[in-house]
Order: C-alpha cells, then sequence, then structure tokens
C-alpha cells in the first residue's frame, strides 16, 4: 500500500502522519507542495496538520490552491483514498472535496488537549477497525476547528452515514458536534482529531492507530 | 484600476470574533452596542484598465480564492 504525505510550508504534522502510515504497514513518500503530480501508483494522500502558509487569508486557502492539491483534486476524482487531519481537513473543505467549513472555535480560544470522540460508522476504509459507537480518545490542537454546515448538509450527512467522528462534549462550536466526515464514496476522510498523536504507547494513548490499520488494511485487499 | 473587495460573514453564520469585540467593547464602557460583525478588506491595484472587466476578474478572483463562498460573502468596489 503506497501512501503520499503533502508538505506545505508550514505544515509540521507531516511526518508524524509518516510514521503512523509505515507503522500500518504503508509505504510512505514526502510530496512537496511545489509538485505538479503525485507519485505513481499511490493509494492514498495524507494530508497533514500545521499552518500551512501561515493560515494567512484562511486556515487551509492557500494550499488548497497548490499545485499538488490540483493533483490530489484528480486523484479523488478518479476515486483514490485521501486523508486529511486537522489542517488537512481545512485543506479539503476549501478544495470542495469535502462540503462545509472550518472556522474560528467558538470559545476563541487555541484548544490542545485528548478529547473523546465517539466512532460514528465503521462503514469506510478509514474506520473498519472501529465498532459504530465505540468511544476513543484522541488529541485536538486547534484555533479554527469549528465545523461549519447548514440544517440541510446535516441532514444529507446524516442520511449517507458520512460523519465519520463526533465530540462527546463538543469542544469548539462544531455543528451537531461534528468531528470528522466522509465523502460521498466514503474515500475521503477529513478530521480535526490527530489520530498519528495517539498511534503508539509513547503518546500516551493508542486510539489512533486503528485508523491506520484500517486504512492499511483495506487497501492492501483492494 | 484599485479595487477593494471586502468579505464578511455570512447572515447567520455565528462569528465568534465579533462577539468577543462586542464584549470587550461592552468591557470598555461603550453602551448600546448591538451586534458586531468582524470580516476583511483586501485591496488590489490592477493592471485592467476597463470597470466592467476589472469587476468581472475580481469577482472571478473572490469565487475562487477571496471568499469561501461556504460562509463568507463579498462586495467589490472599483476604482
Amino acid at each position: 500500500m503506497k501512501a503520499a504525505v503533502l508538505v506545505f510550508p508550514g505544515s509540521n504534522c507531516d511526518r508524524d502522519l509518516a510514521v503512523a502510515f509505515r507503522n500500518a504497514g504503508a509505504e510512505v513518500t514526502m510530496v512537496w507542495h511545489k509538485d505538479n503530480a503525485l507519485p505513481a501508483d499511490v493509494d492514498v494522500v495524507g494530508i497533514p496538520g500545521g499552518f500551512s502558509f501561515g493560515d494567512y487569508l484562511r486556515c487551509g486557502a492557500i494550499a488548497a490552491r497548490s499545485p499538488i492539491t490540483r493533483a490530489v483534486i484528480e486523484h479523488t476524482h478518479r476515486g483514490g483514498y485521501a486523508l486529511g487531519i486537522c489542517n488537512g481537513f481545512q485543506v479539503l473543505t476549501e478544495t470542495g472535496i469535502l462540503p462545509g467549513a472550518l472556522m474560528r472555535n467558538a470559545g476563541l480560544k487555541f484548544i490542545c488537549k485528548p478529547v473523546d470522540l465517539t466512532v460514528e460508522t465503521a462503514d469506510s476504509a478509514f474506520t473498519a477497525c472501529y465498532a459504530r459507537g465505540q468511544g476513543i480518545t484522541i488529541p485536538i490542537a486547534h484555533h479554527d476547528g469549528n465545523y461549519v454546515a447548514d440544517a440541510d448538509l446535516v441532514a444529507r450527512l446524516r442520511d449517507e452515514d458520512r460523519i465519520a467522528f463526533t465530540y462527546q462534549d463538543n469542544p469548539n462550536g462544531s455543528t451537531a458536534g461534528i468531528a470528522g466526515i466522509l465523502s460521498e464514496n466514503r474515500r475521503v476522510l477529513g478530521l480535526m482529531p490527530h489520530p498519528e498523536r495517539a498511534a503508539e504507547p509513547a503518546h500516551g494513548g493508542t486510539d489512533g492507530a486503528a485508523l491506520f490499520r484500517s486504512l492499511v488494511g483495506a487497501l492492501a485487499l483492494a | 484600476m484599485k479595487a477593494r473587495v471586502h468579505v464578511m460573514l455570512k447572515d447567520g453564520v455565528l462569528d465568534p470574533q465579533g462577539q468577543a469585540v462586542a464584549h470587550a467593547l461592552g468591557t470598555l464602557g461603550f453602551q448600546g452596542v448591538g451586534e458586531v460583525r468582524q470580516g476583511k478588506v483586501i485591496d488590489l491595484d490592477l493592471a485592467e484598465t476597463d470597470r466592467a472587466a476589472a469587476e468581472a476578474q475580481v469577482r472571478e478572483m473572490c469565487e475562487k480564492l477571496l471568499a469561501n463562498t461556504v460562509i463568507e460573502r463579498f462586495d467589490i468596489e472599483i476604482g
């Protein structure tokens, strides 16, 4: 299974994400934002957390218009997999690959702490190793993680079982407590919490490891 | 030709920063401040000299980058 991890100026979780993919058994290539193409035969693109382009204009806005992101959009249109974590989730909403938007936390503060999530669906390559309704603990670290969606969008996400994770105690004002969502074809996941920061015992928690295990397992079989 | 773009959150989108500003104004003793909404102003210096063409160009810039039309609206001033 081949993964590519994008690197933008200001990305800071790129190497953590690469380690999590590798530990789950993936072969990982780092890809610079100015590249025009993804490596051949890439199965999944990881868009890491951080502060791409200093969060100028809006979080993820500039990264969403970078040369490599055009290649990621084409990859997802071809049915390729993508995982956007934190700033990566913001990039995915800015491209329109995932619906809705992420804005300033309702409490205005940067929040950096482990939070309790509920796994809302096990029906995806990202969540297959979890059980629906399972409680997991994963750290968040963001200033702009307040997921905004109108009532129609929330209803659609619910009807299509595309809400992947919700917060048990909503930390940032997100609509319907949404922490992560899937694309229509269930092959793109964006989430604010950082599973790569809870992927080995030294992190203080391992609840995020199953996400990488799920993904590598699903794609190795594909 | 100069253009100025105002980007504001759409009506109905909660503006936590605007609320914080309103609260701070109250703390400073300013009475009677209702809702506060915070936005952005972006000034552009364009090579285009035709007013309508400049406006069309800036509109496209807004839709593609300057505003996130999921949550924001924009107004364009030319000249």
